[in-house]
C-alpha cells in the first residue's frame, strides 16, 4: 500500500477482481465485510500498513462465498468499485456502491501488500537503467 | 561473643513449625535464657508487677533473666536510664545553673523597660490635658461642647490602644532568644522618639508660653493618641503580618536518625525562624530514642576493630600528618580486600527483629483486648442498685493492668521504648482510655509507634536548652541557601532553606460551548 501524500496522485499495484452477486432470498450478497472510510477512525484498522489510511478494507470473507471464489482476500484495500473511487468515501457510501440492487456483478480493483512485494521483487532482478 | 557455643533460638521455632528452612542458621546474639523465657509464656500467670517503676527492671535486676539484647546494652553508655546520671546530664545541669541567672536578669530588664515605656505612653495624653488646668487655670478658656466631645474621643481611643497593646504585647513569652528582637527594639525606639518629640513641642510652645486655647491643646492630645494607634498598626504589620506569607521552604533534618520534615516560613530573622522550627519539632518529630542507634554504632565499632595498623618503619620516620594518612590508606585498602559479610548479618538480624516485633505485638493486642473485656461501664440505674465493688477509673485501671503488663513490657523492650513509659504513666493512660470509652486499639496506639516529644512526660524533654549555630548573624533574615544548626545535648537539627520560586501564571479562556466530541468508529458492514 502506498502512503498517501495530499495533492499527489495515488499509485498502487492493483488486481482486478470480478464478483458475481449471489441471490439469497430478497438480497444480493457478495460474501464479505468492509471496514474503514473517511468518517471512521483509521487507527483501529488492523489491516492497514499506514494507520492514517482511511480507505475501505476487506475485514472478513465468508468462506465459499462469491468474493472468496473470485479471489478476494481478507485485508485487501478496495480502490475502485465499478469505476467508482473507493479511496475517499464514507463507510456508508462504500456500502451503497457495493450493494446496488440493479447490478449483478461488481468489478473491484484491490491492492494488497503481497502484490507490491511481488512487483518489487520482479523489478529488482533486472539491472537498473 | 563469636566463639561461644550459643543456643540457637531457631531450633525452638523449628520444633514447632515443621519444615522451617532456617533450621540450620545460627544467630550470634541468642542466649540460653531465651528458652526459659518462651517456655514460661505458655502458662497463664497474673502477677502484680514490682513496686519499682517499669524502667527499674533493666537497671536493678540486671540483664540475667528477660533481656533479649544483652549484647547491646552491656558496655555502651546509653544515657537512657532514669537512675543513672551520664556525663552529659552533669554538664547540662551546670550549664543550666549558670545560664538561668543571666537569662532571668535580661528578661526582667526588658520587662521593666517595656513597662516604663508603656506607662509613659499612656500617661502622656492625660498629662497634656491636665497640666494646663494645674498650672494656669485662671487664664484657660472654658471648654466648649466640641472640646468636650474630644474628651470622649481621647478616652475611647486610649481604651482601644490599651486593649490593643494588651493583646499584642502582653503575652507570656514563648522563649528566650540569643539576640534582641530587632523589630521590637526599633518600634520601642520609634515610640520613644515620638513621645519625646511631642513633649518637646508641648514644653516649648505650650508650657512656656502658657497657651490659653484649651481646645487646641485637646486637639494636640488627640493627635498624639491617633499617631500612637497608627504606630500600633505598624507594630502589627511588622511583628505579626509580615511573616505570614510563606516565602521559604525549610528542610529540618535530625542528625541522629535522619528524620526529615519540611515547613513553610515567611520572612523571618534566623532566630525567629529557629524558634518556629523548634515549636514544630516538638509537635511533629517522633521522640528521639537513643536506644535505636546503638545497633549502627556497634556495627561501626566492629569495622574499626577488625583491623589493627602497625607502623613497621619505626617512629619519627614520617611527619604526623603523613603517618595518619598512610595509616588510613592502609586501612581502607585492607577493608576493601577483606570479604565483608556484615551486610548478611544485618539483613538476617533485621528480618528476625521484624518477626519478633510482630509476634510480641500480636500477643500484646490479644492481651489488651482480653483485659478490656473484664470491665464494663455501669449505667446510672445500676449505680444506685449495686453499691458494692464499684470502682472509679483509676482503680479499674489498676485492676486490669496486671493482665496486660507483661505483654506490654515485653513489647516495649523489643521496640526499645521501655524508658519512655513508666508504669505510672501507663496506668494513667489506661484510666484515661477507660473513662473516655476508648477501644483497646485506641489505648495501644500510643505505644505502637513513637509519638511526638510533647506526648511524653516532662522529664523526658531532655533538651530545654538549645544552641543556635549559624554562620550568618542570627538577627539577619532568612535567605535562599542559608544553613544553620540547632544543637541540644543529644542531637542536633540541621536546617536548610530554599526560596519558594516566583510563580508566573497566565490565563487561558475556554468557551463552555467549545467542548465538542466525535465518535471514533470502526464499523464493519457485510455486503
Amino acid at each position: 500500500m502506498s502512503t498517501y501524500t495530499p495533492g499527489q496522485p495515488v499509485t498502487a499495484v492493483v488486481q482486478r477482481i470480478e464478483i458475481h452477486k449471489l441471490r439469497q432470498g430478497d438480497n444480493l450478497i457478495l460474501g464479505f465485510s468492509i471496514g474503514g472510510g473517511i468518517d471512521q477512525d483509521p487507527g483501529q484498522n488492523p489491516f492497514s500498513g499506514d494507520k492514517t489510511d482511511k480507505g475501505i478494507y476487506v475485514t472478513r470473507i465468508t468462506p465459499g462465498g462469491p468474493a472468496h471464489e473470485a479471489g478476494l482476500r481478507m485485508g485487501d484495500k478496495i480502490m475502485q468499485v465499478n469505476g467508482w473511487d473507493m479511496t475517499m468515501v464514507t463507510h456508508d457510501q462504500a456500502r451503497k456502491t457495493l450493494t446496488k440492487k440493479n447490478e449483478d456483478t461488481v468489478r473491484l480493483l484491490v491492492t494488497r501488500k503481497s502484490l507490491e512485494d511481488a512487483v518489487k521483487n520482479s523489478m529488482g532482478s533486472y539491472p537498473r537503467q | 561473643m563469636d566463639t561461644e557455643s550459643t543456643y540457637s533460638g531457631y531450633s525452638y521455632y523449628s520444633g514447632r513449625s515443621r519444615g522451617s528452612h532456617r533450621h540450620g542458621e545460627r544467630s550470634r546474639d541468642r542466649h540460653k535464657p531465651r528458652s526459659k523465657d518462651s517456655r514460661s509464656e505458655k502458662s497463664v500467670t497474673i502477677n502484680t508487677p514490682p513496686a519499682e517503676p517499669l524502667l527499674g527492671d533493666s537497671v536493678v535486676r540486671g540483664e540475667q533473666v528477660q533481656d533479649d539484647n544483652w549484647g547491646e546494652t552491656t558496655t555502651a553508655v546509653t544515657g537512657t536510664s532514669e537512675h543513672s546520671l551520664s556525663q552529659e546530664d552533669i554538664v547540662r545541669i551546670t550549664k543550666d545553673l549558670e545560664d538561668s541567672v543571666g537569662l532571668d536578669c535580661r528578661r526582667y530588664f526588658t520587662l521593666t523597660l517595656a513597662v516604663i515605656l508603656g506607662l509613659l505612653v499612656f500617661l502622656t495624653p492625660l498629662a497634656f490635658l491636665l497640666l494646663p488646668h494645674l498650672l494656669w487655670p485662671e487664664k484657660l478658656q472654658s471648654c466648649g461642647t466640641a472640646c468636650e466631645g474630644l474628651f470622649i474621643s481621647v478616652a475611647f481611643k486610649l481604651l482601644i490602644l490599651l486593649l490593643a497593646v494588651w493583646a499584642l504585647f502582653f503575652r507570656p513569652p514563648r522563649a528566650g532568644l540569643p539576640r534582641v528582637f530587632v523589630f521590637r527594639a526599633l518600634l520601642a525606639v520609634l515610640v520613644l522618639l515620638f513621645v519625646v518629640s511631642y513633649w518637646l513641642f508641648y514644653g516649648v510652645r505650650i508650657l512656656d508660653s502658657q497657651d490659653e486655647n484649651y481646645q487646641g491643646i485637646v486637639q494636640y492630645a488627640v493627635s498624639l493618641v491617633d499617631a500612637l494607634l497608627f504606630i500600633h498598626y505598624l507594630a502589627i504589620v511588622l511583628l505579626e503580618l509580615r511573616q505570614l506569607q510563606p516565602c521559604f521552604s525549610v528542610c529540618v533534618t535530625r542528625s541522629t536518625d535522619g528524620e526529615m520534615r519540611h515547613y513553610n516560613l515567611g520572612q523571618l530573622s534566623i532566630q525567629r525562624a529557629a524558634l518556629a522550627i523548634l515549636e514544630h519539632y516538638y509537635c511533629d518529630f517522633p521522640v528521639h530514642n537513643p536506644a535505636l542507634l546503638s545497633a549502627s554504632k556497634s556495627r561501626a565499632a566492629k569495622h574499626l576493630a577488625g583491623l589493627k595498623v602497625y607502623n613497621v618503619d619505626g617512629p619519627g620516620n614520617n611527619a604526623a600528618a603523613g603517618l595518619a594518612h598512610s595509616q588510613s590508606r592502609a586501612m581502607i585498602a585492607a577493608a576493601a580486600r577483606r570479604r565483608d559479610t556484615s551486610h548478611n548479618e544485618l539483613y538476617y538480624e533485621e528480618a528476625e527483629h521484624e518477626r519478633r516485633v510482630r509476634k510480641r505485638k500480636a500477643r500484646l493486642v490479644v492481651a489488651v483486648e482480653e483485659a478490656f473485656t473484664h470491665i464494663k461501664r455501669m449505667q446510672e440505674e445500676e449505680q444506685k442498685k449495686a453499691p458494692g465493688d464499684v470502682m472509679d477509673p483509676r482503680e479499674a485501671a489498676q485492676a486490669i493492668f496486671p493482665s496486660m503488663a507483661r505483654a506490654l513490657q515485653k513489647y516495649l523492650r523489643t521496640t526499645k521504648q521501655q524508658h519512655c513509659h513508666s508504669m505510672e504513666s501507663i496506668q494513667q493512660h489506661l484510666a484515661f482510655c477507660i473513662t473516655n470509652n476508648m477501644t483497646p486499639k485506641a489505648f495501644l496506639e500510643s505505644y505502637l509507634a513513637p509519638g511526638p516529644t510533647l506526648q511524653y512526660s516532662r522529664d523526658h524533654w531532655l533538651a530545654r536548652q538549645w544552641t543556635l549555630i549559624s554562620e550568618a548573624s542570627v538577627t539577619s533574615g532568612l535567605k535562599d541557601g542559608s544553613i544553620f544548626v540547632l544543637k541540644c545535648a543529644d542531637f542536633s537539627l540541621v536546617v536548610t532553606t530554599k526560596k519558594i520560586p516566583y510563580i508566573q501564571m497566565s490565563e487561558e479562556y475556554i468557551d463552555p460551548k467549545s467542548h465538542k466530541f466525535v465518535l471514533r468508529l470502526q464499523s464493519e458492514t457485510s455486503v
